[in-house]
């Protein structure tokens, strides 16, 4: 018992070391990317399609750009897009998860809003968005904040009518308090760590949905070094052999995603009581 | 003020058995009416219902002859609920908890020997007869003019049982409340009350 303890704690412990490091090095990456925007320009003839070596880690492109500084400075954007409208997403997601728990109407028109937005493909209503907004940073903020919403929702919906049927609740309406009451003070304190673990969560498919749809040629504007953009361009260079353009930007965009993934899990198994003897 | 319950009729939608058959009682201001019955016989249900937490299928419950649904904000029929753990949101402070209620006096706390410490601890920090101090601490607001306890104190040791009813029985005395008790135990149901109603023969009568 006693040794099974230890080990349950080690392991979270190993979770919380993991989530601290992946936000250093994330935070690393969004700091060095946003000082060396103005670097990831410059174009320089004389190094055109080098292949990686110590002095470029990345390689350069077909314009002698340096695709160490590029990628950063792409992954940089994302990392900051991804926190926007992770941010405004989860926002959205809370306040409809706590207006459901007002009413038995609230909650029917709620459900229906999930319902539809949830049924339009996900990248046709982002592009569409996106496109309509006129594309370029604010498109994808809020193609992405106005579609990521819904499942996050979703739960903490569930979870609202839960609670507004436990027996607190109902002795709360007897003791005269009225659902705005009930609402805030009953029900948003057990959304609160639901959401926190939903936000980050959020985040890696919203960054992996800013490179999608930059890549389709929706999203950011192609002299913008995002991660996107690196990849559709690196697309028609890949049959030339220069096969350091996609893969270097391709991998990290990859381990950011990993690294928002430990984040989350270790923020849930710490701030989730039913999660935490996993 | 008078609590009626007239020829009240209850079935869960998962079950067929008629939970409650035709029952009727009343409660007045200073009433102390005792409810016994086994196990599974509706007194939960019963309670349920005469607070306003459950409607009935058939009859109506009225307080002063209006229904009790007719009254907003604070309900003047209060109930103890039998499990107190139930009873308090596990993320607010005991604090809170009491203040959700209507203005409860220093001196029904301090009665009913609820500690300072306690206000500041989450209710898993507190062992279920202390909870059980401060549900029913919660239903005695200035606005209580009928106040149900269900088996409210089942799971209390016997000190702690007399402490309690002995500071209940005295605040009930002295605002003239009505006061329905359910309980499986007759010694004190004998104590307390004045009247004693047995819901599984009021049933069979009526059947």
């Amino acid at each position: 018992m006693e040794r099974d303890r230890g080990r349950i704690w080690n392991r979270r412990l190993f979770l919380l070391y993991m989530a601290g490091f992946s936000l250093l090095l994330l935070a690393g990456i969004t700091f060095s990317g946003a000082i060396q925007a103005d670097a990831a320009l410059i174009t320089d003839f004389s190094r055109k399609n080098l292949a990686p070596s110590l002095r470029y880690p990345f390689g350069t492109d077909w314009m002698g750009r340096d695709m160490f500084v590029r990628t950063l400075a792409g992954l940089s954007l994302s990392i900051r897009i991804g926190l926007l409208t992770a941010g405004v997403s989860s926002v959205i997601a809370f306040g409809l998860g706590i207006a459901a728990a007002l009413g038995r109407y609230a909650d029917g028109v709620i459900g229906c809003i999930i319902d539809v937005v949830m049924g339009i493909p996900h990248m046709l209503l982002l592009v569409l968005i996106s496109f309509a907004m006129g594309k370029g940073f604010w498109g994808v903020v809020a193609g992405i904040s106005l579609t990521h919403w819904t499942s996050l929702a979703r739960l903490l919906r569930a979870e609202a009518l839960q609670i507004r049927e436990s027996q607190y609740v109902k002795i709360a309406g007897k003791l005269g308090k009225g659902p705005f009451y009930i609402a805030l003070r009953h029900i948003m304190p057990h959304l609160l760590p639901q959401l926190l673990v939903g936000v980050v969560l959020m985040f890696p498919h919203a960054i992996l949905h800013e490179a999608g749809i930059t890549f389709l040629g929706f999203g950011l504007p192609p002299e913008q070094p995002a991660i996107g953009v690196i990849l559709s361009e690196s697309m028609s260079y890949l049959s030339m052999g220069k096969w350091w353009l996609a893969l270097f930007p391709g991998l990290l965009l990859v381990l950011v995603v990993l690294m928002f993934h430990v984040i989350g899990n270790a923020a849930g198994s710490v701030l989730d009581p039913g999660q935490a003897q996993l | 003020m008078k609590l009626e319950a007239k020829h009240l009729s209850f079935r869960y939608d998962n079950g067929n058995r008629r939970i409650l058959n035709n029952v009727s009682l009343s409660l007045e201001s200073g009433d102390r009416l005792g409810l016994m019955a086994p196990s599974g016989f509706g007194k939960t249900t019963c309670c349920k219902i005469l607070a306003g937490y459950e409607k009935p299928d058939n009859g109506q419950v009225l307080l002063d002859g209006k229904p009790l649904s007719s009254y907003k904000g604070y309900c003047p029929v209060q109930m103890i609920w039998q499990h107190p753990e139930l009873s308090v949101n596990p993320r607010l402070k005991m604090r809170e908890v009491l203040r959700e209620g209507m203005q409860v006096e220093q001196r029904i706390v301090d009665g009913l020997g609820i500690e300072k410490r306690w206000l500041s601890r989450y209710p898993g920090e507190l062992s279920g007869g202390e909870l059980q101090r401060f549900c029913i601490a919660r239903a005695l607001g200035e606005g209580t003019k009928i106040l149900l306890a269900d088996e409210i104190s089942t799971m209390l040791d016997l000190i702690t049982q007399s402490q309690i009813w002995g500071f209940l029985l005295e605040e009930v005395k002295k605002r003239r409340m009505g006061l329905l008790v359910v309980s499986h135990s007759e010694a004190l149901l004998d104590k307390i009350c004045n009247r004693k109603i047995d819901l599984s023969k009021e049933e069979q009568e009526w059947i």
